[in-house]
């Protein structure tokens, strides 16, 4: 089971047995919606925006393990983070798990986590659907991001 | 060799040698993830026998032209090959004449074929096609598309809780309207096997059509156009042992003949002027440009291959794979299975408790375990069941009990990844 482990690692399964900021985010200013066709996962990304600063993130949705943990530890992540240190972080979090890691890329903290998602391609959609769903909030997208 | 093998499968009435059948099928001998391979997903594609592996490679080492018009002696072989190959499908569905039976791409194309062909000549504006709550997506958005153009109307019979299609609730939609009836022999998603000849009885009674997506159904039971009494008959050869990219497509003959072309060029056509084209007789009016000459002679050699061991003998082992398996996995706490109805062939479908289908086919893939997860293709029917996803494991004759423990310890695996 050992690489298993390398993919359900403890602190995922903790986040998506009990994901954090799972709730419709009263008064955010941002957000949008995901899909991903293959699986049928939907997600809906909500933020709260000031001054180029992301103050509040939570995110409604169910899915597999791997996509219910990215979306609570994204959320985490990217709360008091600036617009652009957010992008940052997908760019870093995409390199992470389509196995394109290189030195010198942003520190993604607790991401790392996430780094066992390269040895399962067809998984790597669980794990980006929401960081694809937050860009479109970013960026004040209207419809539905989809991962196809 | 091949009637060694013959020999060896037809024992009158002896049960299927499974390990005897397994030598067959060179891919079963594979380790995947270093472990022994439990192929459980046979409703997506089957494996294929050295029987069918060696008529394709003869096809193209021995016999490689195209058909139809060269007046070589390889040409003629090859046409003989393929004409032998449709008169092995027709043998195989009971259809009356060999130029019932038209090659196609597969089962999805089959679909395309009938909507494009006799529905855009056939529907009118206020008018239904009958469709059932358990339809692959091919054997709905064909038909949806279809009467979105036509102005006409979409119908769809729902199915109850068991997963089973409810025939009164069937009947009353079929109307004096109803055009068409499409419906599956048996469900991709559910396993559920469609009472078609009732059905068709039904439908006939108002003079519709029925067309029947068969592509689950081929490889899992004997197969009668002629009992069934129905319009026309689709399944694709890949499930069926056969090559990917050749399917079939039954129709019956009064109904093909008044059907304009699917597609235009080469074999379907008699003679071109730059005034007017006049199109070839049935089979050949649907079968345009260079056919899969090889996928269909790798489905007419797997069909012999599944002849020789016996559809009934495949039908019993597969049934007796379907009750342990539901009988063991039923045994799991927290394990429900979508799709309980009484007619079923060995397809289980089945949902975790609080475990998504994608994170279980990922585990069970670690064990080497291939079984489906996801929606299957059938939308609707994991709507109708409250689920997102489910996993599906679907059986062959050449499955063993042994797999299905596999199956089992693999999922105990999953509920203790998840505890």
């Amino acid at each position: 089971m050992s690489e298993l482990d390398s993919l359900y690692q403890e602190v995922i399964l903790d986040h998506s047995k009990r994901p954090r900021n799972l709730r419709k985010l009263e008064g955010a200013n941002c957000q949008a919606c995901g899909y991903n066709p293959l699986c049928g996962d939907k997600v809906q990304v909500y933020l709260t925006v000031r001054d180029g600063r992301v103050v509040d993130a939570s995110f409604e949705g169910a899915g597999c393990a791997i996509s219910t943990a990215s979306a609570s530890i994204m959320t985490e992540t990217v709360k008091g983070k600036t617009v652009a240190e957010a992008e940052a972080l997908f760019d870093g979090f995409h390199d992470l798990v389509t196995g394109k890691a290189h030195p010198g890329r942003v520190d993604l903290g607790k991401l790392e986590v996430f780094s066992g998602v390269c040895d399962y391609p067809t998984r790597v959609k669980c794990a980006t659907l929401v960081w694809h769903t937050l860009r479109s909030a970013l960026e004040g997208d209207r419809g539905e991001v989809t991962t196809e | 060799m091949q009637a060694m093998t013959h020999l060896r499968h037809t024992d009158a009435g002896s049960a299927l040698d499974v390990e005897a059948v397994r030598r067959d099928f060179p891919i079963l001998k594979k380790k995947v993830r270093g472990k022994p391979l439990v192929y459980l997903d046979n409703a997506a594609t089957t494996q294929k026998p050295q029987q069918m592996l060696d008529a394709l490679t003869r096809f193209y080492v021995d016999t490689c032209a195209n058909i139809h018009r060269g007046l070589h002696q390889l040409s003629e072989h090859a046409t003989r090959e393929y004409e032998e190959a449709r008169e092995k499908v027709r043998r195989f569905l009971n259809a009356p004449e060999a130029r019932e039976i038209i090659f196609v791409r597969g089962a999805t194309e089959a679909v395309n074929l009938v909507a494009h062909s006799w529905g855009r000549g056939t529907l009118q504006p206020g008018d239904e096609v009958l469709i059932t709550g358990m339809e692959h997506h091919a054997n709905i958005v064909p038909w949806q598309v279809l009467c979105q153009e036509k102005g006409a109307k979409l119908r769809v019979a729902p199915i109850s809780d068991a997963g089973e299609l409810l025939l009164e609730e069937f009947e009353k939609r079929l109307g004096p309207r109803t055009r068409l009836v499409a419906v599956a022999h048996v469900s991709n998603a559910l396993g559920t096997v469609n009472p078609v000849r009732r059905i068709v009885e039904m439908a006939h009674r108002q003079k519709t059509p029925v067309f029947v997506d068969g592509a689950q159904a081929a490889p899992h039971t004997r197969i009668d156009v002629q009992a069934l009494d129905c319009d026309f008959y689709a399944f694709s050869g890949h499930k069926l042992y056969g090559p990917t990219g050749v399917g079939v497509l039954y129709g019956k003959a009064g109904l093909l003949e008044r059907m304009p072309p699917y597609q235009c060029g080469g074999d379907m056509i008699r003679s071109v002027t730059f005034e007017e084209t006049i199109f070839n007789t049935i089979p050949y009016k649907f079968e345009a440009g260079t056919p899969n000459i090889a996928g269909a002679i790798g489905l007419g050699a797997a069909i012999d291959y599944v002849e020789g061991i016996g559809l009934e003998r495949i039908a019993a082992h597969e049934h007796d794979l379907l009750a342990y398996a539901t009988r063991r996995l039923a045994e799991i706490p927290g394990l429900r299975i979508i799709g309980t109805a009484p007619e079923k062939a060995a397809v289980i479908s089945f949902v975790l408790d609080g475990i998504h289908a994608h994170d279980i086919g990922t585990i069970l893939d670690r064990e080497g375990i291939a079984v489906r997860a996801g929606h299957h293709c059938a939308q609707p029917v994991m709507a109708r069941f409250g689920v997102p996803a489910t996993t599906r494991a679907s059986f062959a004759f050449y499955n063993t009990r042994q797999e299905v423990d596999a199956l089992v310890a693999g999922i105990h695996k999953v509920q203790e990844v998840f505890r």
